[in-house]
């Protein structure tokens, strides 16, 4: 069966964010169903057995996470969506937020119904203006139209949708940072357990689910279980906006099947790599998995393929750097960002970004030395696994395997007193050919 | 009493984003974001005064302020240009592009024209690496940057706003 957009199937069509022709199309009539119709459980079935999985990065099965809340409390239950994409190199979410909205309000009603959750808060980061807008707009509609409310669709579920501006952090991105900031504190992560499911925002169950997993819902919905794991790996399966940024000729978010060839992405769909030049390295996703050698990119678009290929999904955030690329500079402007990112709470992860930094800033800038290269190895042994989120794991992966698979340029580095763009004037540009 | 006051209708919103949450605290962040809206920029004063709109202690107030780089702090220029300095922005160049913002402002990251107007940062990765480079100003994102779109972007925001000109 030939592959059918379905979260940008509308995407650039006139007033495409607008709750009439959302509904036009059919919106809402699987939220309206789950509410009235749909016993709780035999939803969270239904999403088990989809196999969906995760869309924020780390990929955990929706419905076993959702499984997770206690059912009965006399808490409340709340849903915070994570809208805050900070990873670079991606950039889906916000596509959805500002084309479709409606598609991400009809996932949060099916989740909190499935869930028994009656206040849903989208995190969103404090950048995206217009986003927050679109979506603050499409609030509104909701609730004039009885989506949202005192009992929604004319039934007795109530439900809240609340949106939350984060305020440039990237670790509000990560889950119990996220959740500390809603509190209205400096948003640093909690050690897990207890997890969000059983204790989360306000110390009562919470699920957090990325934009993009929630926008999966109406559709599993609409099509049955069965049918959706069909859509790609069977256990990794449905539609999946993939982003394409660096050194190709059309960067952008393109909606395919889960699974699909990282070489055929490039070449076809992002129109290959740009200036005629050719492939040197891919963080395949997001700037935090561990990079990609340009003979290793001959390799399917999801978790598990990854996961054997010694990389991640992730975010799917996409980044492809061409020939010309320096990978000492590339490799400082990761570490610039990790370091930078940290909220210092541990040590492991405080001090190694920022010797991470240091380390190959030196290298960089012309001073460094060939036992810099083992230091940079050792530093990750230090960090990876040992604090309590997973930034520091995010840092180290980048570090430990583009000094790994690209040795020749730290040694050309180290040997020639610099990366080729601290030669040839002042460092900070990525790619000596590339920053005309 | 305090030498500054939300408005009325700053007042209604923060009184409603009180319903919206379980804590008083929680609504500390939103309460931020009205004072930015409201007073521009965030200084010991505004701080001040949000802290004793939510009944929490200043150094509290501070303390969550300064985790976050949002905020336009005291001192910020009318225009804060913000460039994005991250990899995909970087292998597209966005140093070119602030080169030639710090060129033609006379201003490096973190400082602000003596006029008061262009405050320039570089920022990390803002969701929009498919349109490397690009920068914000304000709440707008400017994407599919070059050096003459740079160039006619700087242009128009000193023809909005004019040396000595009060906005
Ligand atoms: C450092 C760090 C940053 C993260 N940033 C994001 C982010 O920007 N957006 C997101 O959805 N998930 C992010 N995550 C993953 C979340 O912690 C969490 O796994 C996810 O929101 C769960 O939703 P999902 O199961 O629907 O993917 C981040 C994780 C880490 C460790
Ligand atoms: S790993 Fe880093 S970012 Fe995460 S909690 Fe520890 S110090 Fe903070
Ligand atoms: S790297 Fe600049 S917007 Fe992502």
């Amino acid at each position: 069966m030939a592959f059918k957009k379905v979260l940008t199937r509308h995407v650039g069509k006139k007033d495409c964010h607008t709750l009439k022709f959302y509904k036009k199309q059919g919106g809402y009539a699987q939220a309206e169903d789950a509410v009235k119709n749909q016993d709780p459980d035999a939803l969270i079935d239904l999403v088990k057995a989809s196999n969906l999985r995760g869309r924020g990065g780390a990929g955990f099965p929706t419905g076993v996470k959702w499984a997770f809340v206690p059912k009965h409390t006399d808490k409340a239950k709340y849903l915070v969506v994570n809208a805050d994409e900070s990873e670079p190199g991606t950039f889906k979410d916000r596509v959805l937020m500002e084309k479709n909205p409606h598609l991400l309000l009809d996932g949060i009603i099916i989740c909190s119904k499935a869930v028994g959750i009656h206040h849903a808060y989208i995190y969103i980061r404090g950048e995206f203006v217009f986003a927050y807008r679109r979506l603050l707009e499409a609030v509104e509609e909701a609730y004039s139209d009885g989506l949202l409310g005192k009992g929604i669709f004319g039934s007795n579920f109530d439900l809240d949708v609340t949106l939350h501006r984060g305020a440039g952090a990237y670790i509000c991105g990560e889950e119990t940072g996220m959740l500390t900031s809603l509190e209205g504190k400096r948003g640093e992560p909690k050690l897990k357990p207890p997890f969000p499911a059983v204790e989360g925002v306000f110390g009562c169950p919470t699920v957090v689910n990325n934009v993009e997993t929630l926008a999966n819902l109406p559709y599993i919905l609409e099509i049955g279980a069965d049918a959706y794991k069909k859509i790609g790996p069977e256990k990794c399966p449905g539609p999946k906006l993939f982003c394409v940024s660096g050194h190709v000729e059309n960067p952008g978010t393109f909606e395919l099947p889960m699974g699909v060839n990282l070489l055929e992405l490039i070449n076809k769909h992002a129109g290959g790599v740009w200036k005629g030049r050719s492939l040197k390295a891919v963080i395949p996703g997001g700037s935090s998995a561990h990079v990609l050698h340009a003979d290793e990119c001959d390799v399917a678009m999801d978790i598990e393929s990854l996961d054997e290929a010694g990389s991640m999904l992730g975010s799917a955030g996409i980044i492809v750097m061409d020939d010309s690329t320096c990978m000492v500079d590339a490799l400082l402007n990761i570490m610039r960002f990790y370091h930078h990112e940290s909220c210092g709470q541990c040590t492991p992860c405080r001090e190694g970004t920022g010797w991470l930094e240091k380390l190959v800033h030196r290298i960089a800038s012309g001073g460094g030395r060939h036992e810099d290269l083992q230091l940079i190895q050792d530093v990750c042994d230090r960090m990876v696994g040992k604090t309590i989120c997973a930034l520091a794991d995010a840092a180290a992966f980048p570090a430990e395997s583009i000094v790994k698979k690209f040795p020749e340029d730290f040694l050309h580095a180290i040997e020639q007193g610099g990366s080729p763009a601290s030669r040839n004037r002042s460092r900070a540009a990525v790619g000596g050919g590339t920053d005309v | 009493m305090a030498e500054i006051t939300f408005s009325k209708k700053s007042l209604e919103r923060y009184e409603w984003l009180l319903t919206r949450y379980p804590s008083k605290e929680a609504v500390l962040l939103p309460a931020l974001h009205l004072a930015e809206e409201e007073f521009e920029n965030i200084g010991v004063k505004e701080m001040k005064y949000v802290a004793d709109l939510i009944g929490i202690p200043p150094a509290r107030v501070y303390g969550v302020l300064t985790f976050y780089t949002h905020f336009r702090r005291a001192g910020c220029g009318k225009y804060h240009i913000q460039v994005c300095s991250t990899l995909s922005c970087a292998l597209r160049g966005s140093h070119e592009v602030y080169q030639r913002i710090s060129e033609r402002l006379g201003i490096e990251a973190g400082e602000t024209t003596p006029c008061g107007r262009f405050t320039l940062s570089k920022v990390e990765c803002l969701g929009s690496c498919d349109t490397a480079p690009m920068l914000q100003m304000n709440d707008d994102y400017h994407e599919g940057l070059d050096l003459e779109l740079v160039d006619q972007l700087i242009e128009q925001w000193r023809a909005e706003l004019p040396e000595g000109g009060s906005s």
